[in-house]
């Protein structure tokens, strides 16, 4: 194998072992003299998306660029390419609902399974003061429970009991879907793409970790004008976004 | 080489039916359409042996419950066809994201009448041979995951043909990298 700074934002393939420094081996081997270790970083190494630990080093499992976070003990992880979800706890996504069973809807999240999804996890739900929620609703809400074994389940409070934005999706509007790797570019801090948009037309925007994305502009023209651009926006560099941005400011 | 084409398209992991679900991995189908005519018997061995290739790569056991599909279409063929499967199976499980140990690539050797070793046969070539053997190798210190022969050699002559098939697998799995560097290069 190869170590594993020398690969940072480099390709690499399923298959690939990745070394890591001698000391954070120290650290597995010190754990139970954790209290007298000085030198070797503090923290837990973090194994992300697309590695699996493997003896002293890191599998590779899914091919795209290695990306290293030096904070909190270190993290390394896998940025590929990929359209289909798996859920993930934590994850906000936007789910379709398509049935009420009981007490409970299941919600199409783009998954091998529906997720479920109580009707008391809204904010202010009551057993007596049930939300409006109707077959074939848009739901914006949260995992907190997402692992192989089980069936995913959403809620739309976070830990505090807020809503603080999820709920159901208000009407009109459009549903569309993307590549996950471009709703990761669209939900970095300060995301050239929105800011250019948002100069273009008013939208209202829901961004889905699951590669769903809801716009909502003032008229049906301008909503689908939107959705081309962001679609378009995978396959397009920077510069021909700004034309095509131009070009419609201008007309 | 350069004439046999397939086109794979990979589904999943997706909801299993409950008859086919496994409780602790993910169940792998492949299905292999001729060019012309309904798939047969020759289809439906060939869509066994990818399917075990496939998984033994696959790490199934972080989908348990789900279904993964391979659909690979054959849309030319002028010999090595079960390599040129292979190659196309492994790229899509590469293009999908889905979790693999290793990566494979298929090689055909075509053992000649006189001895010499062919890699990558024609279809005329493939005739005139005395044994046809694809080899499929993983990435993981050339290991081999599946040997398939057509036709009757000795073993020394067999492991000749292994021996050349591993050294050409490293320029598959070179094309691999070359083509997903390309690939993340535009984003």
């Amino acid at each position: 194998g190869t170590a594993a700074e020398a690969l940072v934002g480099q390709v690499v393939l399923p298959g690939d072992l990745l070394l890591l420094p001698a000391h954070y081996d120290e650290d597995a081997e010190g754990e139970r003299l954790r209290l007298s270790a000085g030198t070797a970083p503090q923290g837990r190494l973090l194994c992300g998306p697309g590695l699996r630990r493997s003896g002293a080093g890191l599998l590779v499992t899914k091919c795209g660029l290695l990306r290293h976070r030096p904070a909190g003990g270190g993290a390394y992880w896998v940025d590929s390419q990929q359209k289909r979800y798996v859920p993930v706890k934590g994850d906000h996504v936007i789910g379709i609902v398509t049935a009420k069973a009981g007490d409970v809807f299941r919600l199409d999240v783009g998954g091998s399974e529906p997720a479920s999804l109580s009707y008391l996890a809204f904010e202010g739900a009551t057993k007596r003061n049930r939300p409006n929620v109707q077959v074939g609703d848009l739901i914006y809400g949260q995992f907190v429970v997402a692992n192989k074994d089980m069936e995913p389940e959403m809620v739309c409070i976070d830990s505090s009991g807020k809503s603080s934005g999820m709920g159901i999706i208000g009407q009109d509007g459009f549903l569309f879907k993307v590549s996950l790797g471009l709703i990761r570019k669209l939900l970095a801090p300060k995301c050239e793409i929105i800011q250019e948009l948002s100069q273009l037309y008013p939208f209202e925007l829901v961004l889905g970790m699951n590669g769903r994305i809801w716009v909502k502009a003032k008229t049906v023209q301008q909503t689908l004008i939107i959705v081309n651009i962001l679609e378009a926006c995978e396959y397009m560099t920077a510069e021909q976004r700004k034309q095509a941005l131009a070009k419609l400011s201008g007309t | 080489p350069g004439d046999t084409s397939v086109l794979a398209g990979l589904y999943g992991p997706a909801e299993a039916k409950l008859s086919k679900e496994l409780p602790d991995r993910a169940a792998l189908e492949v299905l292999l359409r001729p060019k012309v005519g309904l798939p047969g018997v020759l289809e439906r061995s060939r869509e066994q042996l990818l399917r075990q290739t496939c998984e033994a790569v696959v790490l199934g056991v972080l989908h348990p419950r789900t279904a993964i599909s391979l659909v690979l279409q054959v849309l030319s063929d002028a010999g090595s066809l079960l390599s040129c499967c292979l190659n196309a199976a492994c790229m899509a499980l590469l293009d999908a994201g889905l979790p693999l140990a290793a990566l494979f690539c298929g090689v055909t050797c075509a053992l000649q009448p006189d001895g010499t070793i062919l890699l990558d046969p024609t279809a005329r070539q493939e005739q005139e041979a005395r044994a046809i053997l694809t080899f499929a190798i993983a990435s993981s210190d050339r290991k081999v995951l599946m040997a398939t022969t057509k036709g009757s050699c000795s073993v020394e002559e067999m492991q000749q043909c292994l021996a050349a098939a591993q050294r050409a697998a490293s320029t598959v799995f070179q094309f691999y990298r070359d083509s997903v560097r390309r690939r993340y290069s535009k984003s």
